[in-house]
């Protein structure tokens, strides 16, 4: 019996999943958020039963019976964030939150079976993040001058970055993170989001030859602070991030081929100068003559992705653990080896969705500082998933970075769902069907009312 | 939008490569020794079982009383480099389909039933092309000589039979490991019929013939010299097999009797250039259409050769180094009107059931010659069955075609090895046969009579 769901599970995971993707495209159809009701809807079916059939042959193979409870566990909080959400913000845009819950969980399930401590450990910080997340749209509606604040971003970023790099600890050949009261920071994590906003406001302002001039010094500290702490990915993410900033604020190509120009003789000064960077090139262009060494981990990520087949050997039937750092930058290996490459192709169409929504929402902002910070932090977010499965499947050299919600990592949970936030809070102002105060009375009797949801978190 | 629509079409990029390489590289990673995931399929599958074409049980794996694994090959010696083994690292059909052997493609019902009973599941079956008939015929004709000899279907590019020697016995392998490795000089795990490289000799003449035709296609018929049984050119000598005297000789006859003063003096007229154009599509110094182990042959002319050295080319002398493998595959070429088909080993994959895995068909390479000077060269080695050097191939009930060749292989004249290449029938070729018998003595008289033996096999000629 056991037997025979494992192996029907693999054929019902991608069922169910191509047809939550497909909703998630299906939205698009509607160009008011009120139409789209039936869809999320069955986005809230199918989800669930994605979950279930993945986590039904974990379950199995493992015969352990805490997962059970975990995986209850998983989905109250799971629905009860949509439902709160819901309450709260009843005009948030619910394709994103759904995108966000649909991989938490896809992420709980992976980290269950690769290890159940981190498993537990990214569910309590993904609770606690949500939490948090509760009151972030709040906030940004609330605050209604967010561009005055430029300086203060551009001065907390090079602070907190230039703080790791002179203090953190080092971990893996990089300085990415220290301690704080126990917990492990990786501030560039955070940072981004107010590099993103710092950079929107200081474009919003004016786009003057000179103000361009004074944004490429500053983003350009960043990012050296950030190459000299060998952390790479997000380097060149912050890098993106500013390049297309700078284009959407001025529409002048001319920056666009000028930042990448930049880029592309920094990424050529750093290939001569660190010996670091020539090891990644060397791994990516031919991991095969130095697996022993610098090749190993894109190699063993690769025979991972090899022998997953369209529809994966089955949760708990490969050995995605023998690739290092499996459940931090090469998750997706992993994914693909046990639910396929129909499943993967899935997950990155839903990645996609989220950006693609996130751009559409840009597009409506009548302020530019708002559409700058969301096209921004909707790029910042894309290029990580870029980087991290590009670099998994040997696309492009590899950089070390996480894939949003799944990686395990409470700096990576947690930035991500106060990004996601952000961009709700981003969406609701453009929406401008959302009256702060005249809602915040609503909601609070709303939720006193005897819900489901109240005891659920 | 631009920038929604640049990253979109990154990501299709992206989802593209994926799916291709995730899909075109399975049997390559699966394969590959730092790939943990072979032993953890060792440990639910049991290796599946190889065949010869009609059926013939070449390779299984027994469980023993206790549970022990031990891989057992019926035929011993006879398959050692074709089948190979698998107890130190993996050689031939085992390491060539290991992909498909440790893999179970029983349906899930069985697979359930073998779980319950805490038995392994049956490995896929491998059926290849060998022949185990021919293969015991030509085991045979080698009797205690080193070489190699290789039969192929040239229609089909499959690989009927493949004989090495010195051979082994794949069941003793691990107790007789050491004694092996250590006897460097005998060889006696290199499979000769892919890897083993040696001077063509006289056969490599129908390279030179197909070259001069090429150059003079209207007037290479009217070919005449006059063979003493020698020709110098500067400082070098090149000397005819025994120093016989041919006489007046054309084409034909030149390639007939294996005259070497006459294809020395055709070598004088090739254009280097075009010549270097023709090794190149049959395929020296490159890679060869093979999914196994194999080693290139080698034949650079340079500009700078000078006259001796392009009379040694000419004869298959000097630097020129060819595997078995790859003259057969000209061989073919030649027999299937200039088409290479590309040489297969496996035929087809079998679940421990019966149901059909996976099938491979015949597949053209391309052509390494015209069809007329595919026919020519034909004709060519019909006569030398006939009027030449492979005469102990004529008056059969089939007409054989052929190439002898005694290649010298060090400064003591004597010695040489024994080459014949060659297909039967001519009118309708049917199998392909290449010999090489190391240090024999002449083609026409070592090599020929053991191609015959295995044509008489396949043929179903009886008087042998």
């Amino acid at each position: 019996m056991g037997y025979y769901i494992t192996e029907f599970s693999k054929y019902f995971i991608v069922l169910f999943a191509s047809f939550y993707t497909y909703e998630c495209f299906a939205v698009f159809r509607y160009e008011k958020e009120q139409d789209r009701g039936s869809i999320y809807v069955r986005q809230y079916i199918f989800m669930f039963l994605v979950h279930l059939s993945c986590f039904l042959p974990v379950c199995i193979q493992t015969g352990q019976i805490e997962y059970v409870f975990f995986f209850i566990f998983q989905q109250i909080g799971i629905y009860a964030m949509i439902a709160l959400y819901h309450m709260i913000y009843p005009n948030a845009n619910r394709l994103v939150i759904n995108n966000m819950c649909y991989l938490l969980g896809i992420g709980f399930i992976i980290l269950t079976r690769l290890s159940y401590n981190k498993a537990i450990r990214q569910f309590v910080i993904a609770v606690a993040s949500f939490i948090i997340a509760l009151f972030v749209p709040n906030l940004m509606t609330r605050v209604k001058n967010w561009k005055e604040y430029v300086w203060f971003y551009g001065a907390a970023g090079i602070i907190s970055l230039g703080a790791v790099l002179a203090l953190g600890a080092v971990t893996n050949g990089s300085k990415l993170s220290f301690y704080l009261f126990g917990v492990r920071f990786q501030p560039s994590e955070f940072i981004k989001i107010v590099f993103v906003f710092f950079i929107a406001s200081l474009m919003s302002r004016s786009v003057t030859f000179f103000n361009v001039a004074l944004s490429a010094v500053a983003a350009g500290a960043h990012i050296v602070i950030l190459a000299l702490s060998k952390d790479l990915g997000s380097a060149l993410i912050y890098f993106v991030a500013y390049v297309v900033i700078v284009y959407v604020a001025t529409g002048k190509k001319r920056y666009l081929l000028a930042g990448l120009a930049g880029g592309s003789g920094a990424a050529y000064m750093a290939y001569r100068l660190f010996w670091h960077v020539q090891v990644r090139v060397q791994a990516w262009r031919d991991p095969w003559s130095v697996i022993d060494n610098q090749g190993y981990q894109i190699t063993q990520s690769l025979f991972a992705i090899g022998c997953g087949g369209l529809f994966g050997l089955g949760i708990c039937q490969g050995s995605p653990s023998s690739i290092p750092y499996v459940e931090m930058d090469f998750i997706f290996s992993a994914i693909t080896e046990e639910l396929g490459v129909l499943f993967s192709l899935c997950l990155i169409l839903v990645y996609v969705s989220s950006f693609i929504m996130f751009m559409q929402i840009a597009m409506t902002m009548k302020k530019m500082f708002y559409r700058l910070t969301v096209t921004g932090l909707g790029i910042t977010y894309i290029f990580q998933v870029f980087l991290t499965i590009g670099g998994g499947i040997k696309f492009i050299p590899l950089t070390g970075v996480t894939l949003p919600f799944i990686s395990y990592g409470g700096s990576s949970v947690l930035s991500m769902i106060i990004m996601f936030s952000v961009l709700q809070g981003l969406y609701l102002i453009g929406g401008k069907k959302y009256v702060a105060k005249k809602r915040k009375e609503e909601i609070w009797e709303e939720e006193e009312e005897p819900g489901d949801y109240a005891g659920d978190d | 939008m631009q920038v929604t629509i640049s990253v979109v079409v990154i990501f299709l990029g992206m989802m593209g490569y994926f799916t291709v390489y995730a899909m075109t590289h399975r049997e390559e990673l699966f394969n590959n020794s730092y790939n943990g995931r072979q032993q953890i399929l060792a440990a639910q599958n049991r290796r599946g079982e190889i065949y010869a074409r009609n059926g013939e049980k070449l390779a299984e794996t027994k469980v023993d009383s206790s549970g022990e694994e031990k891989r057992f090959y019926p035929y011993g010696n006879l398959f050692s480099h074709a089948i190979g083994y698998v107890d130190k690292g993996k050689m031939g059909i085992e390491s060539q389909a290991n992909y498909y052997l440790i893999q179970s493609s029983i349906p899930v019902a069985s697979r359930a039933e073998m779980g319950a009973k805490g038995e392994k599941n049956p490995g896929d079956c491998v059926y290849t092309t060998f022949d185990a008939d021919l293969q015991e015929a030509a085991d045979r004709a080698m009797g205690i000589y080193k070489g190699a000899i290789i039969a192929m279907d040239p229609k089909t590019g499959e690989i009927l039979a493949m004989v090495s020697k010195p051979d082994f016995d794949p069941n003793e392998i691990a107790a007789q490991w050491d004694k092996i490795v250590e006897d460097e000089e005998s060889g006696t795990l290199v499979n000769r019929t892919t890897q083993g490289l040696y001077p063509p000799g006289s056969t490599f003449k129908i390279v030179t013939a197909l070259e001069y035709i090429r150059e003079n296609p209207e007037t290479y018929s009217s070919y005449r010299f006059t063979c003493n049984g020698s020709i110098r050119e500067g400082d070098s000598v090149i000397n005819c097999y025994h120093g016989t005297k041919h006489g007046e000789v054309d084409l034909s006859r030149s390639f007939a009797k294996s005259c070497n003063t006459s294809f020395a003096n055709i070598g004088l007229m090739l254009d280097r250039e075009m010549f270097t154009d023709t090794l190149n599509t049959l395929l020296f110094n490159q890679e060869l259409p093979l999914q196994c182990v194999y080693n290139q042959s080698s034949l650079q002319i340079l500009k700078e050769d000078d006259n001796g050295e392009m009379m040694q080319n000419a004869i298959g002398q000097g630097r020129t180094q060819i595997t078995p493998i790859h003259l057969a595959m000209i061989t073919c070429a030649v027999a299937n009107r200039g088409i290479l088909m590309k040489p297969y080993m496996i035929q087809r994959v079998e679940s421990a059931e019966g149901a059909k895995i996976k099938e491979f068909s015949p597949e053209e390479y391309g052509a390494l010659m015209s069809q007329k000077e595919a026919s020519l060269l034909k004709g060519y080695m019909e006569d030398v069955v006939m009027n030449g050097t492979g005469s102990k191939l004529s008056g059969l009930s089939y007409t054989a075609a052929g190439k002898t060749g005694s290649a010298e292989f060090n400064s003591k004249k004597e010695e040489s090895h024994a080459w014949f290449t060659g297909f039967a029938p001519a009118s309708d070729p049917q199998i392909v046969v290449t010999v090489i018998i190391e240090g024999a003595g002449s083609g026409g008289d070592y090599a020929v009579p053991m191609a015959r033996r295995v044509f008489d096999a396949y043929l179903g000629e009886k008087d042998s």
